[in-house]
């Protein structure tokens, strides 16, 4: 646990600092890479028990429009504050639909939660007072009490996204590394065997289904404080699928992967949508296309698979 | 000898078919008995309502003392009642010894958010019970690339984790050549006598019956025929003409 913490504090500390002198274009990408990293992670989790959710853009979105309503209605501004918040919101709102959700398998579940984010989304839409089809605005937030400078607020955004990025994903291969981490791989390939050993699989889904929430609603929370701007969209299903694109690009064995595969996954999206704006969709699906039939474990399994290889030898 | 299992008047329908009919049984500590029958005589129907994956229509399962009938097979393992399988469940993808420590993270009471699931005291035990099965050679090798009678052995090992007090193995020679069975067994049957399980085996080999238990119950047709020593029951006219079709 140990290593785990330190690797990856040392690894935020180095990407912090080399954010200083990266070019300015970049910072944007890389904080909506970091805050759709984190909802991808929730996915991440999901997959490693053989269950992927549709509708994570339900959860992205509640964490979204829990953090701009705090800053528009209450008078919030701290991001410190809002983002846990919208991930709080998010855990919530999944609370109720646990236990259900995780009577279902495969398809069935995929479909499920899909459902659930469309019908949040028609909610949205129709809500006036929530913005409707247009959304709302959300004001710079600011930093334990800080303005973030014109000049600084990317690299300030970014910084902070950095630092959930880094507390969540710990947290997360603590919980990868962990009896209930490998128990989900087990659940997997075959959930019937857990439960004669003695494990709840459906509590164990359920579980996590709520963590993936928190997870979402973090994500939701800071991409809506970046973009300065929230939308009915973060529930729409396309939403959804760019995430489980994100997650299918990772693979279910590294953190580090979902990063960057979110990452590379911005930039593809950036600039397609500049070189090509009315086929970027085009290029992006060529892109996974290529991404599973040359790595159908994903962009984690070039370096676990080579760890295991070398750790036969 | 005290008793852990007693069944009573079990029945179970599968529409018109009966699978189990009126089946009372006890099975007191230290026991090693087989359930004999030919296909459909009721052995796996048996072994699935006492698991708790299958629920009597009829009759009651007490296991202690206290009724399981109605308990799920995560339950049912948690009163100290573990299975292997006919065909080993165990988990292809992952390796010999990350089998094992998902086993025994499973028998413990919560599942540790934190908690290593390779801390040594797990892997220490996991490497104890791999060695009565001589399974500890191959601790890194996934369990994908291992042979049928390799799975099984880790199969009844992985059950063995949540030390139970009676374990019921499902045709453990089942798929295992004419020269493997006999040494697997004996493996199978040391790494259970240094555990004290009571043991249950549904089997075919009659061989492997007479040799290995010392008390045999006959089904046929959802019904106990025979209930005895092995070769009481293996004399017995009716499982002579409707189990082993040994008729003289």
């Amino acid at each position: 646990m140990f290593r785990t913490i330190s690797l990856g504090m040392v690894s935020i500390a180095v990407i912090a600092l080399a954010s200083i002198w990266s070019p300015k274009w970049l910072l944007f990408p890389a904080t909506m890479a970091a805050s759709h990293g984190i909802v991808t992670l929730g996915i991440v989790l999901m997959m490693r028990s053989g269950v992927v959710s549709f509708g994570q853009g339900m959860v992205f979105a509640s964490g979204a429009y829990c953090a701009a309503l705090l800053a528009k209605h209450a008078g919030i501004n701290d991001a410190l504050v809002l983002v846990p918040a919208g991930g709080l919101a998010s855990a919530l709102l999944a609370l109720p639909f646990a236990p259900l959700l995780a009577r279902y398998r495969a398809i069935f579940f995929a479909m499920l939660t899909l459902s659930l984010s469309m019908v949040l989304y028609g909610i949205l839409v129709k809500t006036e007072t929530l913005g409707g089809s247009d959304g709302f605005n959300v004001a710079r937030p600011q930093i334990l009490g800080m303005e973030l400078p014109p000049d600084m607020a990317n690299l300030g955004m970014f910084w902070l996204s950095l630092a959930f990025v880094g507390a969540l994903s710990i947290m997360m291969r603590i919980y990868f590394d962990s009896s209930r981490g490998l128990v989900a791989l087990a659940i997997r390939e075959n959930e019937l065997r857990v439960e004669y050993l003695g494990s709840s699989v459906q509590r164990m889904i359920g579980t996590d289904f709520v963590v993936a929430a928190f997870l979402a609603g973090i994500g939701g929370a800071l991409t809506g404080l970046t973009l300065g701007h929230i939308e009915p969209n973060f529930s729409y299903w396309t939403t959804s699928g760019e995430l489980v694109f994100a997650a299918i690009l990772a693979g279910h064995h590294s953190v580090a992967a979902v990063y960057l595969a979110s990452f590379v996954l911005e930039l593809v999206r950036s600039f397609s949508a500049l070189y090509f704006p009315n086929t970027w969709q085009l290029a992006l699906g060529l892109f996974l296309l290529i991404v599973i039939r040359f790595l159908p474990q994903g962009l984690g399994s070039l370096w676990i698979g080579n760890r295991q290889r070398s750790d036969k030898r | 000898m005290s008793q852990l299992l007693h069944t009573k008047g079990l029945r179970k329908s599968f529409g018109a078919v009966t699978a189990a009919d009126d089946v009372s049984i006890t099975i007191t500590s230290n026991e090693r008995v087989s359930l004999i029958g030919s296909n459909g005589a009721g052995k796996t129907t048996f072994a699935n309502m006492v698991t708790g994956y299958l629920k009597p229509d009829a009759g009651s399962i007490e296991f202690l003392g206290k009724d399981i009938s109605k308990l799920s097979p995560r339950e049912v393992t948690k009163q100290g009642i573990a299975r292997s399988f006919q065909i080993p469940q165990v988990f292809l993808q992952l390796s010999v010894l990350d089998n094992m420590l998902v086993a025994i993270a499973c028998s413990q009471s919560e599942l540790s958010f934190t908690r290593s699931s390779h801390r040594a005291e797990a892997i220490d035990s996991a490497t104890r019970l791999l060695e009565r099965f001589a399974l500890h050679a191959y601790c890194d090798r996934k369990v994908v690339e291992m042979p049928g009678g390799m799975r099984k052995l880790l199969d009844i090992a992985m059950a063995l984790t949540a030390t139970p007090k009676l374990l019921l193995l499902d045709e453990p020679t089942s798929g295992v050549s004419v020269d493997e069975k006999f040494p697997m067994m004996d493996t199978v049957s040391a790494a259970l006598e240094s555990e004290g399980v009571s043991v249950l085996f549904v089997e075919h080999d009659m061989e492997i019956v007479q040799r290995y238990s010392k008390r045999v119950i006959a089904f046929y047709s959802g019904r106990v025929i025979a209930d005895a020593s092995p070769a009481d029951v293996l004399a017995d006219e009716q499982v002579q003409l409707y189990v082993t079709g040994r008729r003289k």
